[in-house]
C-alpha cells in the first residue's frame, strides 16, 4: 500500500465520521421533537414546532413550551454530558470499561444531595443541592483515581469503584434510615431513580451552569487524549502535563455528574454505553470519540425518557431505572468481551 | 567532547520513594553520537533515560543544548522519548500513531497536518518502512511492525535528542538490526541518541559511546571496546565475553558467568 493508499483511507474514514455525525445530529433534533409531541396530550411534530415558536393555541404553548421543553433540555445536556463523561474517562484511563457509574460518581453524588436535604440546609431547589452533588462527586472520582494509581488494570479500577458507588449507597441509605419523616426517605427514595419528569427551568438553571462547564472543560483537553494512546510516560514526553490533565478530567465529570445527579437524581450507563456503540463507526481514536459520544449519551437519555411515556404500566417507570436495566446487561456483556484482559491478561 | 557537548549532566541523583537509584552522575554528550546506556538489571538505566527526559525529579544538574533542563516548559522539554514495550492502548492507524510524534509541534489532529509535519511523518515512515501499513490499526500488526511504528513516531518528533529504552526488546535480529540502523542513521543526520540496552552485542556493534552503569553509579564510558573492558565485563556484569574485531567494528559476544 503507497502513501497515497494511506491517505485516501484516512479520507473516506473522515467522510464516515461526518456522515456519522450528521445522522447523529438529525436523529437529536428528530427525538426532541418527538419528546416534545409526547405525554398524556399528543402533539404532532408541526403543532410542536408552532408552539414552539410562539404560535398555536395557548394550551399546546404551555404544554411544549413550560411543561416539556425543560424536559427535553435537560434530557439532551444530561444525556450529552454523561456520554461525554464516559468517553473522557475511557480515553483518560485507556480503558473501555471506565465510566461514571461504575466509578460510583453518581452515587456519590447522590449521597451529597440527599445529606443536603435530609439535613434541611436546603430545598430541592437551591443551589447547595448541586454544590453538594458535585463536591462528593469529585471526591469519588479523585479517591478511585487515587487508589487505582497511574496504570491501574481493568481489575482494579472496577473493584475500587464498586467499593466506592456501594459506600455512597450504603451512606444514602443510612440517611434514609435516620431520617425522622418517613415521607421524606420515600421521597428521597423516589428520587434517587432518577427521573426527568415535571422538572421546570428552575431545574434546568440549577443544573445546566454545571454541566456545560464540565462540558467545556472535558472538550478542552480532548487534544491529550489521543497522546495518551502512547501511555502516560510518552504522553508526558510529548509535552502533555498528566497530573493536570487528570485533574481537568476529575472536575469536569463531578460537574457534569453532580449537576445532573442534583436535578434528576442517578442515571446510569449512559456513559458506559454511548462510547462503545459508536467505536464501530468512529474508530477507536479518544479524541474523535468525544463529540459523537456526547450525542449518543443525548440520544440514549432522550429515546429512554420517551420510551417511559410510551411504555403501558401501572405507575411510572423512571427514565434511571430503565437506563440500568438496559445498561446493566450491556456492562456484563462487555466484562465478557473483556474477560481475557480482566483475567490477568493483556490489560 | 565537552567542547561541543549537547546534553551536559553534571552530579546527577535521583531518589525514588526514599531509595537512591542513581548517584552522582555526569556526563557530557555531543550530537551525532549514538550512546548505548548498559548495566544489568536495576543499575538505573531507565531512571537515568527518565531523568535526562525530565519525566523523574533529579538533584544536580542537567543541560540539554545551553538550557537547564529545568528551567524548560513540560513542552520544550519533550524529546523523543521511546518508552520500554511500545504500548498502544487504542487500535489507531499506524499513521496517526506516527503523526503523533508532531504533537510538541502543535499539530493536534492526525487527520489535518500542515505540508511540514506531513513530511516529517512520512520521512519518519520511510525510514523505518513503515509505509505500506500506514493505515492499518497498529494492534493488528506483528511486534517486529509495531516496533517500527513505534520508533517513526519517535523519529518525526524531529528533536536533537532521541531517548530510547530497550527499542530491540524481544525483536528477532533481522529487526533489531533495522531498528539499531535507524538510530544509528539519525545519530548520522545529527541527532544526539541514547540507548538503553540489555544486548551488549548490538550495543558494541553500533554504539558510538558506551556508559556502563552499576548500582547507580557510571563505571565506565567511552569507546565500545574500552568502555567493555574485560575488567568491567567481569566486575560489573560478572561474565567473561568472547571479543573480535569484524569489519572495524568490536565484537562483544557474552561466554561465561564468573
Amino acid at each position: 500500500m503507497s502513501l497515497q493508499n494511506v491517505m485516501v483511507t484516512a479520507d473516506i474514514a473522515a467522510r464516515r465520521r461526518s456522515g456519522v455525525m450528521a445522522s447523529l445530529v438529525a436523529l437529536v433534533v428528530l427525538l426532541v421533537l418527538a419528546s416534545l409531541g409526547v405525554g398524556p396530550v399528543r402533539l404532532s411534530p408541526v403543532t410542536v414546532i408552532d408552539a414552539l415558536f410562539g404560535g398555536g393555541s395557548d394550551v399546546a404553548q404551555v404544554i411544549v413550551r413550560e411543561i416539556r421543553l425543560p424536559r427535553v433540555i435537560l434530557g439532551f445536556a444530561i444525556g450529552a454530558m454523561l456520554g461525554l463523561s464516559g468517553a473522557a474517562l475511557q480515553g483518560l484511563l485507556r480503558n473501555p470499561l471506565a465510566s461514571p457509574s461504575l466509578f460510583g460518581a453518581p452515587q456519590s453524588a447522590a449521597f451529597g444531595a440527599v445529606l443536603v436535604i435530609s439535613l434541611g440546609l436546603a430545598d430541592v431547589r437551591s443551589y447547595a443541592l448541586p454544590v453538594a452533588a458535585i463536591a462528593m462527586a469529585f471526591a469519588s472520582v479523585f479517591v478511585l483515581l487515587a487508589i487505582a494509581g497511574r496504570n491501574a488494570g481493568l481489575l482494579i479500577l472496577i473493584l475500587a469503584g464498586l467499593a466506592i458507588s456501594s459506600l455512597a449507597g450504603a451512606a444514602t441509605a443510612l440517611v434514609m434510615n435516620l431520617s425522622s419523616n418517613p415521607f421524606v426517605a420515600l421521597e428521597i427514595a423516589f428520587w434517587l431513580l432518577g427521573s426527568l419528569e415535571d422538572r421546570s427551568f428552575r431545574h434546568v438553571m440549577l443544573a445546566l451552569p454545571f454541566i456545560v462547564a464540565g462540558a467545556i472543560i472535558l472538550f478542552s483537553q480532548r487534544n491529550a487524549f489521543r497522546t495518551l494512546s502512547l501511555g502516560e510516560e510518552a504522553a508526558q514526553s510529548l509535552g502533555v502535563d498528566v497530573g493536570r490533565l487528570r485533574l481537568m478530567v476529575i472536575t469536569g465529570v463531578a460537574l457534569g455528574v453532580g449537576g445532573a445527579v442534583a436535578v434528576t437524581g442517578t442515571i446510569g450507563f449512559i456513559g458506559l454505553v454511548a462510547p462503545h456503540l459508536m467505536r464501530p463507526l468512529i474508530g477507536h481514536d479518544p479524541t474523535r470519540l468525544l463529540v459523537p459520544s456526547a450525542l449518543t449519551g443525548a440520544t440514549l437519555l432522550l429515546a429512554a425518557d420517551i420510551a417511559v411515556r410510551i411504555i403501558p404500566s401501572t405507575s411510572d417507570i423512571k427514565v434511571g431505572v430503565l437506563t440500568s436495566i438496559i445498561g446493566v446487561p450491556f456492562f456484563l456483556y462487555l466484562i465478557m468481551r473483556e474477560r481475557r484482559a480482566l483475567a490477568g491478561g493483556v490489560a | 567532547m565537552s567542547v561541543s557537548a549537547f546534553l551536559i549532566a553534571q552530579g546527577v541523583s535521583v531518589r525514588l520513594s526514599g531509595r537512591v537509584v542513581l548517584k552522582d552522575i555526569s556526563l557530557a554528550l555531543s550530537p551525532g553520537h549514538l550512546v548505548a546506556l548498559v548495566g544489568p538489571n536495576g543499575a538505573g538505566k531507565t531512571t537515568l533515560l527518565r531523568a535526562l527526559a525530565g519525566l523523574v525529579p533529579s538533584e544536580g544538574a542537567i543541560q540539554v543544548g545551553g538550557d537547564a533542563l529545568s528551567s524548560l516548559t513540560l513542552r520544550e522539554r519533550a524529546r523523543r522519548y521511546l518508552p520500554q514495550g511500545h504500548i498502544v492502548h487504542w487500535p489507531l492507524p499506524a499513521r496517526d500513531i506516527v503523526a503523533l510524534g508532531r504533537y510538541p509541534h502543535g499539530a493536534t489532529d492526525p487527520a489535518r497536518l500542515t505540508a511540514k509535519d506531513s513530511e516529517a511523518v512520512l520521512r519518519a515512515m520511510q525510514a523505518t518502512d513503515v509505509v505500506e501499513f500506514g493505515a492499518r490499526r497498529v494492534t493488528e500488526l506483528s511486534g517486529g511492525e509495531r516496533s517500527r511504528v513505534a520508533l517513526a513516531r519517535v523519529l518525526a518528533v524531529e528533536a536533537p535528542v532521541i531517548l530510547a529504552d530497550e527499542p530491540t526488546a524481544s525483536l528477532d535480529p533481522r529487526h533489531q538490526i533495522d531498528v539499531m540502523k535507524n538510530l544509528r542513521q539519525a545519530a548520522d543526520g545529527s541527532a544526539l541518541v541514547i540507548v538503553v540496552t540489555h544486548d551488549l552485542g548490538l550495543a558494541a556493534r553500533f554504539a558510538d559511546t558506551i556508559l556502563v552503569l552499576s548500582e547507580g553509579r557510571l563505571v565506565s564510558q567511552g569507546a565500545p571496546a574500552e568502555a567493555l573492558s574485560e575488567r568491567v565485563m567481569a566486575e560489573v556484569f560478572r561474565i567473561s565475553a568472547y571479543r573480535a574485531e569484524f569489519q572495524r567494528e568490536a565484537v562483544i559476544v557474552p561466554w561465561a558467568e564468573i
